[in-house]
């Protein structure tokens, strides 16, 4: 009996995820939210069948009720959350919420298989994240002021890296985090989001050469003090965002191409200089020859990818606990060792799709501001997942950054949520700008109307 | 979007420019997640069977825990590896025809050689019905893991293990027109029933062989066999001329003060390529090898796979023969007899064997025909594949005449006159001071319509003629029911 529920939950749980990637790309062919509506319902109720496929599948392999209580508690405060943004948030974008509360899910059910008490904790996190990022749409929407403080975002960013990079503890050998009040802070996460504010602050209205050198100098500072903190997975992050930015702010080709440029020297110069980097560079290019020592985690992921095949082994019948950092650096090898090839796939689908939305979202925006904070957000996102799955498969140089809300690591989990209730907070201002214009239009309208009768008269 | 979104924009042309570095980055990752999860899938399944067989790779335990090992069947379903649970559900590879597969079936204890190890993938997984494995799941028992079919015929490999009998050496016998292994046999050998208890003693020292596969992995100078490789080249270079060339044999042949003698000194008189070859002179071959282009003789060295891969999945070692621009006059003549550095396997030479009776085509070797689940479903299965042309149909005529002529009228007579025309080269390849020989022959039959090919070496026997061709007798005889 248990055996036919774990082997057709695999194909169960496959399929839901490939409605739920599905309807995420159908959004697009609506323009408004009201015609959408159908589409995130659907999406909800996807949501709620892939984790109770899940949770029957964890309890068919187990036997133990824990999960299924667990479980259970998380489907409702999912639920609830759902619920409260609809109602507080009205206008908000609710492709992004669906798919923030699917990804939270997915990691959610691989970290309760791979250590019940990270994922409890996580679950924690996440829920505080959620809470605290209930307001931050608000203060977006409200504040407009934000635009005004580039020097404090440059300042408070530069100096965060900085006490990082002389106090910090060393973490897998590379200065990253440090510990307040019992707490441990991994505030290269934060500074992603001063630094994005940073560059929308900066550039919104200067595109000349001048200012563009001053961001430059400025960001090269952040970048370098990344590097020295042996960080280098967010020092390419933070990299990305800036030639993305610029490239969108000043809508020339040049300076994208320029950038990639100087990425490309700057990257064989850490190169030649860190013998770190000449480490992973080589574990990437032939692991297999290094399979005991620097090979191993990249080795031991490509088996469980592999092992895994199109449809997973099942929750609890794989042995992806192998992989060292699992439930950090290598949730997606996990996830496609149990759930399958195509349900990693998809997930990964599902971040293109919220970042194609953020993209959208900075497309209609009218406020350059606001437009460059969506595309700093979007490409840090986007990047960022590029950057884990495509480290732990063999199709880049290892990082060691973590898969957005869906690894474990609650800094990482609380500045996404950050940044897409920023985003949300975007989405107001959107509406609002579409509003204002259909007021502006009215009244222009009526002034021709006015005319005419005059003209008529 | 309405007329509201238009209006706003009042002018079109910055809007559009607002649009393109935007959608520009999306398709920029849009591409790079397209081209990391293809590549993702394409590994993942493509290497599938490599990594599950890492010995890193814990998860091959998990498939050994819940499967019971698959059996492994001749190409007349005949049992060559099966797995033995007893009442207390402990497991036991056996092998019914203990030592006579035991290279080319291998073992699966003690690390992985043979089929064991080229088909462990599909032996410990399963393709079983789901509800047959509630069944036995119900019934407390494994699942039985998938079986492989393979291409070897139970009355070849015995005639082929008699026939050794108690020398060393190796016997490969394969399809030519396929690229089947019908046979493969390597001595000294080993009982795999026994791989566990005698594990100890088989790898005590480096100079007790039993686990070594001679027929792939066996490096052995070819001897006069390579003067197949040496009339080839010389056909190449004097397409028109081949059958004018003459050649006064002495016994011995001396270029400045390096000299080649022929077999026991033999003088063989006046030959042409046809009687040198039929008699195997040394002294004429020497002699045609000084006169070969070094350039060219490099080249077709390539193309019959000397010095590099074989498209074959056994574990093998790379064959070796080296001409270069700057080769000596005695490394030439060596070359040109398959004496000096030169070395090659049996397999090696089997496959350019099976090229020359497959019209210069060579088709891959492969000796796993099709994998069916415990309950019968065909899981996957394997057929021959053309791998490249070796040389010209017209070459591989030729070559076949001059074969012919050996067993016609040369070193291989005692396959003369019999029901079936058989077509080959002998060899005896001398690997010490002392003249001592390696015994080989290479051939197929029948000579105009080919169906089998094999090469067997007979290590410190002596003549090819004499040791290796009666071999050669017994399996064609076992083949053509004779």
């Amino acid at each position: 009996m248990e055996l036919y529920v774990t082997e057709l939950s695999k194909y169960i749980i496959a399929c839901i995820m490939l409605i739920y990637t599905v309807q995420s790309f159908l959004v697009f062919r609506y323009r408004s939210e009201k015609k959408r509506s159908g589409i995130y319902l659907r999406q909800s109720v996807f949501m709620f069948l892939l984790q109770i496929a899940c949770l029957v599948q964890i309890v068919a392999a187990t036997g133990n009720i824990k999960y299924l209580l667990f479980g259970a508690f998380q489907i409702i405060i999912i639920f609830a959350i759902l619920i409260m943004y609809n109602i507080i948030y009205p206008e908000g974008n609710r492709l992004i919420i669906n798919n923030m509360c699917l990804l939270l899910m997915v990691g959610m059910v691989m970290l309760t298989r791979l250590n019940y008490d990270k994922a409890v904790k996580q679950f924690i996190i996440a829920l505080a994240s959620i809470v605290i990022g209930l307001f931050i749409p608000e203060l977006i929407f409200r504040f407009d002021v934000l635009r005004n403080f580039k020097w404090i975002y440059a300042l408070g960013g530069v100096f965060a890296l900085g006490i990082v990079l002389i106090l910090g503890s060393v973490t897998n050998g590379s200065k990253i985090t440090y510990t307040l009040i019992g707490i441990t802070f991994q505030p290269s996460e934060f500074v992603k989001i001063l630094f994005i504010f940073f560059l929308a602050a900066a550039l919104y209205q200067d595109q000349s050469i001048k200012n563009l050198f001053l961001v430059s100098v400025i960001s090269a500072a952040h970048v370098i003090v990344l590097v020295l903190s042996k960080d280098l997975g967010s020092a390419l992050i933070f990299f990305v965002v800036f030639t993305f930015v610029i490239f969108i702010a000043t809508r020339n080709i040049m300076y994208f191409l320029i950038c990639f440029a100087i990425g490309g020297v700057s990257s064989l110069s850490a190169y030649k200089m860190f013998s770190h980097v000449q480490a992973r560079v080589s574990a990437w290019l032939d692991p297999w020859s290094q399979i005991d020592s620097s090979g191993y985690q990249i080795t031991q992921s490509l088996f469980g990818i592999s092992s895994g095949g199109w449809f997973g082994l099942g929750l609890f019948g794989g042995t992806p606990t192998t992989i060292p950092f699992v439930e950090a650096d290598f949730i997606f090898s996990a996830i496609a060792e149990e759930l399958g090839i195509i349900f990693a796939c998809l997930m990964t689908l599902v971040c293109v799709s919220t970042f194609f939305m953020i993209m959208s979202e900075a497309f209609h925006l009218r406020d350059n501001f606001y437009r460059l904070i969506a595309v700093g957000i979007g490409v840090t996102y986007i990047f960022q997942v590029f950057l884990t799955i495509g480290g732990g498969t063999k199709f880049i140089p290892l990082t060691g950054v973590t898969l957005p809300l869906v690894s474990y690591g609650g800094t990482s989990v609380l500045t996404t949520i950050m940044m897409f209730s920023i985003i949300e907070g975007l989405c107001m201002i959107r509406q609002d700008e579409h509003y204002e214009a259909i007021e502006r239009r009215k009244r222009r309208e009526s002034r021709q109307e006015e005319l005419e009768n005059v003209r008529y008269r | 979007m309405s007329d509201t979104d238009r209006k706003n924009n009042a002018k079109p042309l910055s809007r559009k420019k607002r649009l393109y570095p935007i959608i520009f980055t999306c398709a920029f990752f849009a591409l790079l997640f397209v081209g990391m999860l293809s590549y993702t899938c394409y590994y993942a399944y493509s290497n599938r069977m490599e990594l599950i067989n890492n010995s890193y790779n814990g998860r091959q335990q998990i498939l050994l825990a819940q499967n019971t090992r698959g059996n492994i069947y001749s190409a007349d379903g005949d049992l060559l590896a099966t797995t033995i649970t007893d009442s207390e559900g402990n497991e036991v590879r056996n092998y019914p025809y203990e030592k006579e597969f035991a290279h080319i079936v291998g073992y699966s204890t003690n690390g992985r050689a043979g089929i064991e190890a080229l088909a462990n993938y599909y032996l410990i997984n399963t393709s079983i019905d789901l509800a047959e494995k509630v069944t036995l799941d119900a019934a407390g028992q494994k699942y039985p893991a998938d079986n492989v079919y393979t291409t070897l015929d139970v009355n070849l490999q015995e005639t082929a293990y008699k026939a050794l009998a108690a020398y060393q050496g190796a016997i490969v016998v394969s399809d030519p027109k396929t690229g089947e292994i019908l046979a493969m046999v390597s001595k000294p050998d080993f009982d795999p029933n026994n791989i566990e208890s005698e594990w100890s003693s088989l790898v005590s020292s480096s100079s007790n062989t039993q686990l070594l596969n001679r027929a792939t992995q066996g490096l052995y100078p070819p001897g006069s066999t390579f003067k197949i490789v040496t009339a080839l080249e010389y056909i190449k270079e004097n397409p028109d001329t081949y059958k004018n060339y003459s050649f006064t044999c002495t016994g011995k042949f001396t270029v400045l003060e390096d000299s080649i003698s022929c077999y026991h000194g033999t003088n063989h008189g006046t030959v042409d390529l046809y009687s040198s070859f039929a008699k195997s002179c040394n002294s004429s071959f020497a002699n045609i090898g000084m006169g070969l282009d070094k350039t060219s003789f490099a080249k077709l060295l390539d193309t019959l796979m000397f010095n590099s891969e074989l498209p074959l999945k056994l574990n093998y070692s790379k064959s070796y023969a080296s001409c270069t621009e700057d080769i000596s006059n005695a490394d030439m003549m060596q070359l040109s007899i398959g004496q000096g550095t030169t070395s090659i396997t049996p397999m090696h030479l089997n496959m350019i064997t099976c090229a020359i009776a497959n019209d210069g085509v060579l088709m891959k070797p492969y000796v796993i025909s099709e994998v069916k689940s415990a309950d019968g479903k065909t899981v996957e299965s394997f057929g021959s594949s053309e791998y490249k042309r070796l040389m010209s149909e017209e070459e591989a005529d030729i070559l076949t005449e001059l074969m012919e002529g050996v067993v016609e009228s040369g070193t291989a007579t005692k396959l003369k006159g019999l029901s079936y025309t058989a077509a080959g080269k002998t060899g005896s390849a001398e690997f010490n001071s002392d003249s001592d020989s390696h015994a080989w022959f290479t051939g197929f039959a029948p000579a105009d319509d080919p169906e089998i090919c094999v090469t067997i070496i007979i290590e410190n026997a002596g003549s090819g003629g004499e040791y290796a061709v009666p071999v050669a007798k017994r399996i064609f005889d076992a083949y053509f029911g004779v």
